[in-house]
């Protein structure tokens, strides 16, 4: 048994370990653009360890510069995380009946990358008991996660060394259309985004940055319904 | 520059409630389904706010006080073609800085 969890969770290492290469220039970019907005090189890890989280580290940080109130902020920075949610939800069936605190380590360490490799591979390989499940989970999150620290703390060291003239304020719209742009694969997807910017743009002049939660609003509604649509229709593909 | 109080009310306040997203489920609501109207909005919720985030600062860089500039305006479209096309978000990532380095070293 202690076998077969050692081997699951060295496959976890293996299938987390290209995460790697997505993870470290996102990690550094953010530790980067935080020196370039002030934070220390403390600061900017404390961020990393206690949110792990990029986009909505992305997003606080980009807003507090912004001036938006700290309730902005806070709120827009949750909602870009809400997927998190999701990904509780759907690795509750497999990882559920785990020791209490070791559901604890598994939700602080849930991103992106280890959901995503752990709900494909217990899709694959559906003999495997709780031990190999949570053992493959604590592969997937040991090449990535300590990753996403250190290189804040490379980014921010070195972002104290560039001189502002390089365009910086860019690198954050950058990173999210990039991230955002292979999300769009379906005509519900597409229509959330579009609304999103539209109506960010019309309503920029709210106080408060409140347009942006008006933005938010209107896109989730709009893929919802859009999707609701398209299954009436018999023409809806999950992405 | 930011205000350091504020600074740390968002980083612990979003730890938290970060960490809270993650655990409702696997650790206090166990096997219960979720009502299908939520999963279907939360499904949308990256495409819909990162988006709203993003757009503004495309029209109106606050670099440059708002002025709409065409090199960040062509950087945002290459970004987005490539990370289309290719899913690939690091090389949608290098080819949007390349082409914003590109356009503001024709502007001058």
């Amino acid at each position: 048994m202690a076998d077969k969890a050692k081997s699951a969770y060295w496959q976890g290492v293996r299938d987390g370990a290209p995460f790697i290469f997505v993870v470290s220039p996102f990690a550094m970019l953010f530790g980067v653009v935080s020196a370039e907005a002030g934070l220390n090189v403390f600061e900017a890890l404390a961020f990393s360890v206690v949110v792990i989280a990029g986009a909505a580290q992305f997003t606080a940080l980009q807003l507090l510069q912004d001036n938006a109130p700290t309730f902005v902020a806070l709120a827009s920075a949750l909602a870009v995380n809400l997927r998190m949610a999701m990904y509780s939800a759907a690795l509750t069936p497999h990882l559920g009946a785990a020791p209490f605190w070791q559901r604890g380590l598994i939700a602080y360490f849930l991103v992106d990358q280890t959901y995503a490799c752990s709900v494909m591979a217990y899709e694959k390989n559906k003999g495997w008991g709780l031990a190999q499940k949570t053992a493959y989970f604590f592969g997937t999150m040991t090449p990535v996660c300590p990753m996403w620290y250190v290189m804040t703390l490379v980014g921010a060291w070195a972002g104290a060394a560039i001189p502002p003239d390089y365009a910086l304020d860019f690198a954050v719209p950058i990173t999210f259309i990039a991230l955002t742009a292979p999300m769009l694969r379906t005509a519900a997807h597409r229509a959330a985004a579009l609304v999103s910017v539209v109506m960010a743009l019309a309503f920029a002049w709210l106080p408060f940055n409140l347009g942006l939660m008006v933005a938010g609003l209107s896109g989730m509604i709009t893929g919802a319904q859009i999707e609701l649509r398209l299954r009436a229709r018999g023409t809806w593909v999950d992405p | 520059m930011i205000d350091k109080t504020d600074l740390w009310i968002v980083i612990v306040l979003l730890g938290l409630g970060s960490f809270a997203l993650r655990f409702a489920f696997l650790g206090l609501i166990g096997n219960r389904p979720m009502p299908e109207w939520l999963l279907r909005h939360l499904r949308y919720t990256a495409v819909a706010i990162l988006p709203a985030i993003v757009a503004p600062l495309v029209a109106w860089p606050a670099a440059l006080e708002g002025q709409t500039d065409p090199a960040r305006l062509a950087a945002a479209c290459v970004t987005l073609a490539v990370g289309y096309a290719t899913r690939n978000v690091i090389l949608s990532i290098v080819l949007g800085a390349g082409t914003l380095y590109l356009g503001l070293f024709l502007q001058g």
